[in-house]
């Protein structure tokens, strides 16, 4: 495997970052998880999130996913609020339909993978091209099939999802996310729910995303050695705060704090 | 003592009276199916109040006996002017398939509770608009829960249908009772009727019973 060049692609000094959590607050019920949350992430570059069980990392991946509800704060997508603006100083929810246009950008992938078992493989992939962006079914059909060239599975678009190996369905939901031409992916520990064997193909197809294309991606992974070749930067979470952050190298061979060294003993 | 005479003579009457039966369980089956899914769906964006409203007639319908909705609503229909030619067998399968909508409804509902909360999630993932997300996703996934206890319910349903009796409608069991009533061929008339019941409810439920099993795995 090459070394990634550890810069992003395509970051420039003046476009906007291509996420921002500013002052971000998220609690459950009476427990807070995040609180004061505040961190950029450039066009094009990829970021690994450690940090123990219950640091937030999944919440952040599902805060800009829209998928839980920002108790303050907000999230920028290209420069532009996610789910709240701020109007005049006061802190106001932006209508459903233009959170959905902006969600449109980011893609997803589960670690259950949560394929649709009532559309065969190529259903799966051409519903949101069709019903989101308006393509024709043949172009999102001829798309699609790429994409499912690409990560491995030509063979597989007319299969029912319950008939793939784990390792399957998982590279299915990846060309799935890249069927809407995410500008950001979020990857919430994908190779988790597999079987060891199947692991190497899902983090294949991933470094192949990560060395031709520009996408910015927000991931949480146990998966070292892969975050060290793919990512240009690392955050440690710990109790819903950065705890410190730098390119892999830097947190994987020389962390600076005591907590972050021993969360990495524990997962090395 | 057994008479086929009397038998061969009750069989065309009685399958006349079966017509009957067939169409109110057919109508009631597909009203009760439309209006239970709305019920099921409407309920959940709908006002609180007028949710609360759409509960109490659900609670009322429930708990009420079908023979007395259908007595209520046929002869509070024959009180309306204008409204009296409306024919028995309409406001049978109407009342009929408004009684099983709220059982149905409940299947409906338990049916969209199944779906796992990571096809929503994957569907918001995808940006797709909640009508779609509900048609294209969760309400497929819903049906194969559903569609079987939709089924059992309409067998129980057919079996409801002599009820029918009590506004006039001469379904099976009524044409059973009135040719026993002119032969004195009871035991002939409503053996056969019980027959042709038979016939038609227990295939039925084998055909649910494996539906259901195919239903179970994609
Ligand atoms: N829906 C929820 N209701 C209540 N608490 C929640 C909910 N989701 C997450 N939490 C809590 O929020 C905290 C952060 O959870 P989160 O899943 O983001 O952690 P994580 O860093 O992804 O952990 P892991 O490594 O185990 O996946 C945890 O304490 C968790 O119990
Ligand atoms: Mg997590």
């Amino acid at each position: 495997m090459p070394p990634t060049e550890n810069t992003p692609t395509t970051a420039s000094a003046s476009s906007s970052p291509a996420i921002e959590f500013t002052d971000v607050e998220k609690s459950f019920g009476p427990t807070t998880v995040l609180k004061n949350l505040n961190f950029t992430v450039a066009p094009g570059e990829r970021v690994t999130l450690i940090g123990p069980s219950g640091s937030g990392k999944t919440t952040i991946l599902r805060l800009v996913m829209t998928l839980e509800e920002l108790t303050d704060g907000y999230i920028f997508v290209d420069g532009q609020p996610l789910t709240f603006e701020n109007r005049g100083g006061k802190r106001v929810e932006l209508p459903k339909k233009r959170t959905r246009e902006m969600t449109t950008r980011i893609g997803m992938v589960f670690q259950q993978f949560n394929l649709f078992p009532n559309m065969t493989v190529l259903e799966n992939i051409i519903e949101a091209p069709v019903h989101v962006l308006g393509k024709s079914k043949a172009e999102a059909s001829k798309e699609a099939k790429e994409l499912l060239e690409r990560v491995g599975l030509a063979d597989k678009a007319d299969a029912h999802p319950t008939r793939l190996s784990g390792g399957q369905q998982q590279r299915v939901a990846i060309a799935r996310a890249l069927a809407m031409s995410p500008e950001i992916l979020l990857l919430d520990e994908v190779t988790s729910a597999l079987d060891p064997e199947l692991v190497g193909d899902v983090l294949g197809v991933l470094r192949d995303i990560a060395e031709t294309t520009d996408i910015t991606m927000l991931l949480v992974t146990h998966e070292m050695q892969f975050a060290r070749d793919v990512s240009h930067r690392v955050m440690m979470f710990d109790g819903g705060q950065v705890l410190e952050e730098g390119p892999p190298d830097q947190i994987f061979n020389n962390p600076q704090h005591e907590r972050t060294r021993s969360f990495l003993s524990s997962v090395l | 003592m057994w008479n086929w005479e009397f038998a061969v003579e009750a069989l065309p009457i009685l399958l006349r009276g079966f017509v009957n039966t067939l169409i109110a369980t057919v109508v009631g089956t597909v009203i009760a199916a439309i209006l239970g899914l709305i019920l099921a769906v409407a309920i959940r964006g709908l006002p609180r109040w007028i949710n609360w409203l759409v509960r109490l007639l659900v609670a009322f319908v429930r708990n009420t006996p079908l023979v007395v909705q259908l007595l209520f609503v046929y002869y509070a229909f024959s009180d309306i002017p204008g409204l009296v030619d409306v024919p028995a067998l309409v406001i049978g399968f109407i009342v009929i398939g408004i009684h099983y909508s709220t059982y149905m409804s409940e299947s409906y509902r338990a049916g969209i509770d199944s779906v796992p909360p990571g096809q929503f999630e994957a569907a918001t993932a995808l940006s797709l608009p909640p009508v779609r997300t509900f048609t294209a996703i969760v309400l497929p996934q819903a049906l194969r829960a559903t569609i079987p206890s939709l089924g059992n319910y309409a067998v129980a349903m057919f079996k409801d249908t002599p009820f029918l009796f009590a506004i006039s409608v001469v379904e099976l069991v009524t044409a059973a009772k009135n040719f026993g009533g002119s032969t004195f061929a009871y035991t002939e008339a409503f053996t056969l009727a019980g027959i042709i019941f038979l016939a038609a409810s227990y295939p039925t439920s084998l055909l649910i019973q494996r539906l259901d099993r195919r239903l179970a795995t994609y």
